[in-house]
């Protein structure tokens, strides 16, 4: 378990650099770069500002009292004046965070309702994200798509606004999307449908995490967002549209595939492969990751995945099936040609 | 000043009996002092555990992509340790304070119902051992895990039979019923004490603050197990029975259980904390040499917290997707929480200001609790601004946060506490020397740690992964955090080394070794069975104050 684990993060360090384009990987929240994360940029700046000053006043008078009222080698042993209170000063120092509570619940108020009454556009969008012990299943119910771990959204510009609305489910335990420079995060729990909004201003890859502890695996369910101009977004669903690519030069090893268990969980359209337990895998090889961002997505990396998942990701629910090598080299030379 | 007013010298000795008797004592004990006295060690025995776990996770996370635990490891720590914590540490560290102290202070001769104190100690022990159990019975006959690991709060439906095989799951939600029942006997044996057993002359005004705040948080306790218990035994029921109360798969909700989880575990912070409020309101009027500021409104701020704070919960559920308006709500009543909980830290400062402080080691962690607490308060105001918890909730940030409360805040006062009340309970002195080193080990080690995780969620850092990848901006930090595991930890063996040092040779601390006013300080140390020969009489909240200055004593003044 140990050295596969290791493998695993030595491959993963490859990755970051191979993938560094555009890449943003530090979910850093004051660096929004859409508009819920950024209202909950604004507020938080208020907030900040608000609290560093009562820090200073607060801690500034605490330490005054210290030095000052520290006691002395030379004392004259008595004791100082009993001073019981003061209704003046307590009444003083109640007024005045009343007031403070008042102008950030009002700020709050505002930024909620900026985030969660905001009207969407009818030319949103549309994308279900249902969470699995541990990867993201994505779809797009309008433009019939369906691919794992990786959200493609049309970039927004000031000329051509692109929202993007997310309907948030899961199909096992409670998972929580969140992706920090594009919108806070919000709970992905089965049997209570959420929403939520992005409308990403800048072209690139945005990683997040699934932020609800879900099981044994969930350090490993991120989610890479993939904002890009609105033609490379329609050039990729177009792609991602079309079936399945069957290759007559493949066709034995399309054949061992889909005589492999591997179908009662994996769908690939065009082929009698439809299972739903596991990512759709029509167009694996157009996604840069394996198992929810665990190591890069290469043809060396999906053989050793499908040889064995949990060398790979231990505790994921994708048993390492035996295959024998010349199984194993029809498996991965048939989805290796899912571009 | 070490005179003993209410207590004759000559405390009866007897010849030393030997252990097996000795063990026998103490197990049968109905002393409300003997059984304060296990609760603090039985906690500080499930603190040196639940700190192992949090140092073992530390090491995980020291570097990206270690290797050190495997994932279901680490996933069981994380659900031990703050289970540990909580239930383990925190609530028995105050049921111990409660029953020592209370008693003493009012001026009584032991709890009102000591057999039901007794059954409380037990049942928190058998809990807690019921707990433990479960590394080696929870892999149950499939072989399904060992310790529970669905995280202290245990989501549901992670709980549910379908995620959650084998029996880890099931000593969890048993041993906290189990525990639960212990805590509700201890406070309704503190409410009725403080209510029917108080001395002559104490009225509830004249109370010491400490004395109070117990009141205020048992009678929490009593109102928040309810729905704590409740929803364990609708698991249960679920787990056993196929209700499908949260069985989201049958029609059950997920967030139901949320909701009856932080009904609780709200006002849980707040049992938790108040306690450490206790103990610093005792502790910082005496070694600032004056009366507590505004005690009138110390306890309207204290019952004001306890108030609120039944109605914070769901601040820990905003991204669950509620209306507008819940978000807003919520948002208003968690920052008015800190409205009293402002007030108090105020009138300690107001207590300190004008007085001559003495730097004992029980009011540096006094001084230190001060500081660390008003970080966390803020960010606890910063957590209550919903956009910005949409943002940091769930990651390193809040796990910044209530490490900020609970041991920057709490476990400071707590430590000032054994300090303060050591020689009391022992007759025997801690090492001011040691204690400074504990002291300053303790603050390094602290702000190493948890400091660094504040940016770490800001930066994005979820909590409770076993693992990360490099270049996400979490490394340093990662690094530092677990640096700080080793000052902390030397600090506690500062500790250890301390008690071990007094209890075999510690200088005598006579009956009130810090000139207090409190009437446990008029008896001798360690108090007798019957903690006072003859009944106390009070005419002020400090009763040795007005004996030691007659010609100026509180009660002209209250």
């Amino acid at each position: 378990m140990g050295s596969s684990s290791r493998l695993a993060g030595q491959l993963f360090a490859t990755a970051v650099v191979a993938c560094g384009q555009g890449l943003h990987s530090v979910g850093n929240i004051f660096d929004p770069q859409a508009t819920p994360a950024e209202s909950a940029y604004n507020v938080s700046l208020l907030m900040l500002a608000i609290c560093a000053a009562i820090f200073v006043v607060v801690g500034g008078f605490l330490t005054f009292t210290i030095v000052r009222y520290r006691g002395r080698q030379k004392d004259d042993g008595r004791e100082p004046a009993q001073v019981y209170g003061s209704n003046r000063i307590e009444i003083a120092w109640t007024v005045i965070p009343v007031l403070i509570v008042l102008v950030l619940t009002m700020a709050t108020a505002r930024a909620v309702v900026e985030v969660q009454n905001r009207r969407m556009p009818a030319d949103a969008l549309q994308v279900t994200v249902i969470g699995h012990q541990w990867w993201w299943e994505i779809r797009y119910p309008s433009l019939g798509i369906v691919t794992a771990n990786e959200l493609h959204v049309p970039l927004s510009t000031a000329a051509k606004p692109a929202v993007a609305f997310l309907t948030l489910d899961s199909a096992d335990v409670a998972h929580s999307f969140w992706v920090p420079q594009l919108a806070g995060k919000t709970d992905l729990i089965p049997g209570h449908v959420n929403t939520m909004w992005i409308d990403p201003r800048q072209a690139g890859t945005f990683l997040g995490n699934c932020a609800e502890y879900c099981g044994t695996q969930h350090a490993n369910m991120l989610i890479r967002v993939i904002v890009e101009p609105p033609a490379d977004f329609d050039k990729w669903a177009a792609a991602q549209k079309l079936d399945a690519a069957s290759e007559p030069r493949l066709e034995s090893a399309q054949s061992a595939f889909l005589s492999l268990s591997c179908i009662n969980c994996h769908a690939v359209s065009g082929t009698p492969a439809k299972g739903t337990f596991g990512p759709d895998l029509s167009h694996l090889m157009s996604r840069a990751t394996l198992g929810s961002g665990r190591i890069p997505n290469t043809v060396e990396n999906l053989r050793a995945w499908v040889k064995d998942p949990q060398a790979i990701k231990h505790g994921n629910l994708m048993p390492n099936m035996q295959l024998n090598s010349r199984e194993l080299d029809e498996v991965v030379a048939y989805l290796a040609s899912l571009k | 000043m070490a005179t003993t007013t209410y207590f004759p010298e000559d405390a009866v000795k007897t010849e030393a009996p030997s252990l097996p008797s000795k063990l026998h004592e103490w197990i049968v004990t109905v002393d409300h002092k003997r059984l304060g006295i296990m609760y603090i060690a039985s906690a500080l025995f499930f603190f040196a555990v639940a700190g192992v776990m949090a140092a073992l996770m530390r090491i995980q996370l020291a570097y990206p992509n270690n290797t050190f635990l495997p994932p279901e490891v680490f996933n069981r720590l994380l659900t031990m340790h703050g289970t540990t914590m909580v239930f383990l540490v925190g609530m028995p560290f105050f049921a111990g304070l409660a029953n020592y102290l209370t008693p003493l202070m009012i001026g009584a001769r032991d709890m009102a119902f000591p057999r039901l104190n007794a059954f409380g100690y037990w049942m928190f022990l058998f809990g807690g051992i019921l707990l433990y159990f479960s590394y080696i019975a929870g892999e149950g006959l499939a072989g399904h895990g060992s310790a529970p690991d669905v995280g202290w709060f245990a989501y549901a439906p992670l709980t549910e039979r379908a995620f959650s095989r084998g029996t880890s799951t099931d000593y969890w939600i048993l041993s906290i019923i189990l525990k639960g029942i212990g805590t509700t006997a201890s406070a309704i044996n503190t409410i009725a004490t403080i209510i029917s057993m108080r001395c002559k002359g104490m009225t509830l005004a004249r109370m010491p603050l400490f004395v109070w705040l117990m009141l205020v948080v048992s009678s929490m306790v009593v109102f928040v197990m309810p729905p704590l218990t409740a929803g364990q035994i609708m698991l249960l029921l679920d787990r056993y029975l196929g209700a499908h109360f949260f069985d989201t798969q049958a029609g059950g909700s997920a967030v139901l259980w949320q909701h009856f989880f932080w009904l609780f575990g709200h006002p849980e912070v707040y049992i938790l904390m108040l306690p450490g409020f206790a103990c610093a309101s005792e502790i910082i009027p005496v070694f600032s040499r004056k009366p507590m500021f505004g005690r009138a409104a110390m306890i309207g701020a204290t019952i004001g917290i306890g108030m609120v704070s039944s109605s914070v919960w769901a601040h820990h559920m905003f991204s669950i997707g509620m209306s507008t308006s819940s978000n807003i709500f919520f948002a208003a009543s968690s920052m008015v929480v800190g409205l009293p909980t402002g007030v108090k830290i105020f009138n300690w400062l107001g207590t300190m200001y004008g007085g001559k402080i003495r730097f004992a080691t029980p009011m540096l962690f006094c001084i230190g609790f001060l500081f660390q607490f008003l970080i966390a308060g803020l960010t606890g105001v910063m957590l209550a601004v919903t956009p910005f918890d949409w943002q940091v909730t769930d990651s390193y940030f809040v796990v910044a946060h209530f490490h900020y409360v609970l041991l920057g805040g709490l476990l400071f006062t707590l430590f000032g506490a054994i300090y303060y009340w050591f020689p009391k309970a022992t007759g025997k002195m801690l090492s001011e020397t040691l204690g400074k080193w504990h002291f300053w080990l303790l603050v390094i080690g602290f702000h190493l740690t948890f400091d660094t995780q504040h940016f770490a969620g800001m930066l994005g850092m979820p909590r409770r992964i076993y693992t990360y990848a490099a270049g996400r901006g979490w490394d340093g930090m990662n690094l530092i955090s677990s640096i700080g595991v080793i000052f902390q930890a030397a600090a506690v063996a500062c500790l250890a080394w301390n008690i071990i040092r007094s209890l075999r040779n510690g200088a005598p601390a006579g009956d009130d070794p810090w000139d207090a006013w409190t009437l446990e300080w008029s008896t001798t140390s360690p108090p007798p069975e019957y903690n006072f020969a003859i009944q106390p009489e009070v005419r002020s909240s400090r009763p040795l104050w007005d004996l030691k200055h007659p010609e100026d004593p509180d009660w002209r003044y209250e």
